[in-house]
């Protein structure tokens, strides 16, 4: 195990560093926006590694519930975790690249952005349960909740969608084609990125399993010294 | 007894409950004029931006109203150790969901149709459109906010700060079925243009979060 | 060249989203640490 993650550090860390040169120097700059387009290759990649942890949660979710295997439960918090940071980063880099390009910060009709910022919400007040249930069947409520954020998606998807028919608003990020030296770079970010999210979620499922074990191991001593 | 005529009795016994204490009346009739008239301090009822939006500040309080009675949804049931024997016993919890659901729901809707006459006074609101059009708006709004601030009160029983993990969890979850009711609201009163696509997708709302909420109420029950 | 600015300040807020993570990770790795020696006595 140890050697493992050491490996994928190592990886990590080389990958992120070639994503970087790639996405600064050796991508072509973008005609229409300049070089403030660069913020693409990290804002995409990290929407995307954002939305494949929360399909993470959301399945763990579901087994928890049917299986009650508590590393599933383990896996369900660390992917809220590490998915909540990485979609911070969407939601922080995305004003950020508008605000050149479009000269807004925000646009309520931007259908990916909003869609993402009700998702950070959700997921937020997913961990804020964790956090603050007293209940010893937490792991049950979070999932409960997991499944009604995941429900919640296509509708909130929908609901932006049919709202920016009809307040038309400027798209962060646009659409069209994509130039193939692009979609090279956006593609080792992306791989750069998803390192990076197995990495650290490697990380946090380990600690979070040790600090289960010590829990337990604190709860059985206080319940010793309680009986001697 | 079969699941409607639980869900009845729940809910009879807890609509006679909540009339014993004239105090609740007298206390939502307040509620309701407060509302309105801060709001009318704090938006300018003469101007024109203020009709534009007063959609989303009808459906601003409507919020406000439905979090209160909200909250102490289940309060009666804590204290009277209702919710173990639910537990313990091989009985379904759904009917007694759907009877707090309902009578949330009453609650919510009778402050509702206090405000709104308060409202059309304060705002000089005119419905443009179709007003007929407001009655399901209104209807499917308030069970959107209803059924899933009900389910979440639930799952919320055994959190600290309790009152605030309530609007927590609602407000995110219910950003689809807000955009429908300010949007539809807004449609009815300008009308500039048909509310029919947001109805559509309250009751899209209603339906999947109706189902979600019965199916997955006995998993939170049993997990408090 | 206004608009480096921005692009200089996505890339680093990115990586200081990141790394405040890791540093919260540390300091819970640290508490575990410190909980585990004081169970071992």
């Amino acid at each position: 195990m140890k050697r493992g993650i050491s490996i994928l550090a190592v990886v990590t860390a080389l990958l992120l560093s070639l994503a970087l040169y790639e996405a600064l120097i050796g991508a072509p700059t973008e005609r229409t926006m300049g070089d403030v387009q660069r913020i693409f290759y990290y804002h995409v990649p990290s929407a995307w590694t954002a939305f494949l942890l929360f399909l993470i949660n959301f399945i763990a979710s579901i087994v928890y519930l049917i299986r009650r295997n508590p590393k599933t439960d383990i896996l369900a918090l660390v992917s809220a975790e590490v998915g909540v940071v990485f979609c911070t980063v969407v939601i922080v880099t995305g004003p950020i690249w508008a605000r050149p390009v479009w000269g807004i910060w925000w646009a309520a009709g931007d259908i990916r952005l909003t869609t993402t910022l009700v998702l950070w919400l959700i997921y937020i007040s997913y961990l804020v349960l964790r956090r603050f249930s007293t209940s010893g069947q937490t792991p049950v409520i979070a999932a409960v909740l997991a499944i009604f954020g995941a429900l919640d998606v296509p509708l909130v998807y929908f609901s932006i969608w049919f709202f920016r028919t009809q307040h038309p608003s400027p798209v962060i990020g646009g659409g069209g084609s994509l130039d193939p030296r692009m979609a090279h770079v956006l593609l080792i970010n992306w791989a750069a990125f998803l390192c990076l999210a197995w990495l650290v979620s490697w990380t946090r499922y380990r600690l979070e399993v040790v600090k289960r074990e010590v829990e337990e191991a604190q709860a059985l001593e206080s319940l010793l010294e309680g009986s001697r | 007894m079969s699941f409607f005529a639980i869900t009845r009795a729940t809910l009879e016994k807890d609509i006679r409950l909540e009339w014993r204490s004239k105090d609740a009346v007298n206390a939502m009739l307040f509620f309701a004029l407060l509302v309105v008239v801060i709001f009318s301090f704090a938006f300018d009822p003469t101007a024109e931006e203020s009709r534009r939006i007063a959609g989303g500040l009808i459906w601003v309080a409507f919020l406000f109203a439905a979090v209160v009675a909200l909250n102490q949804t289940w309060a009666r049931e804590l204290r009277n150790q209702v919710l173990d024997a639910y537990r313990v016993s091989p009985a379904p919890a759904n009917p007694l969901f759907l009877a707090k659901a309902l009578g949330n729901f009453i609650f919510v809707a009778i402050l509702e149709a206090l405000m709104t006459p308060l409202f059309i006074v304060f705002f000089k609101l005119r419905a443009l459109g179709e007003t007929w059009d407001l009655l399901p708006i209104a209807l499917l709004g308030t069970w959107a906010l209803v059924v899933n601030g009900t389910f979440f009160a639930a799952m919320s029983l055994r959190t600290r700060s309790r009152e605030i993990m309530l609007p927590l969890l609602l407000f995110p979850i219910s950003v689809p079925a807000l955009l429908g009711m300010v949007n539809a609201t807004s449609a009815v009163l300008s009308g500039e243009y048909s509310p029919r696509v947001w109805i559509a997708l309250l009751l899209a709302y209603d339906v999947v979060f109706t189902i979600a909420c019965l199916y997955l109420f006995e998993t939170v029950l049993e997990a408090e | 060249m206004n608009s480096m600015h921005y692009l200089y300040a996505a890339y680093i807020a990115t990586w200081a989203i990141h790394g405040t993570y890791l540093v919260i990770l540390a300091r819970k790795y640290k508490k575990v640490r410190r909980e585990m020696e004081s169970l071992r006595k």
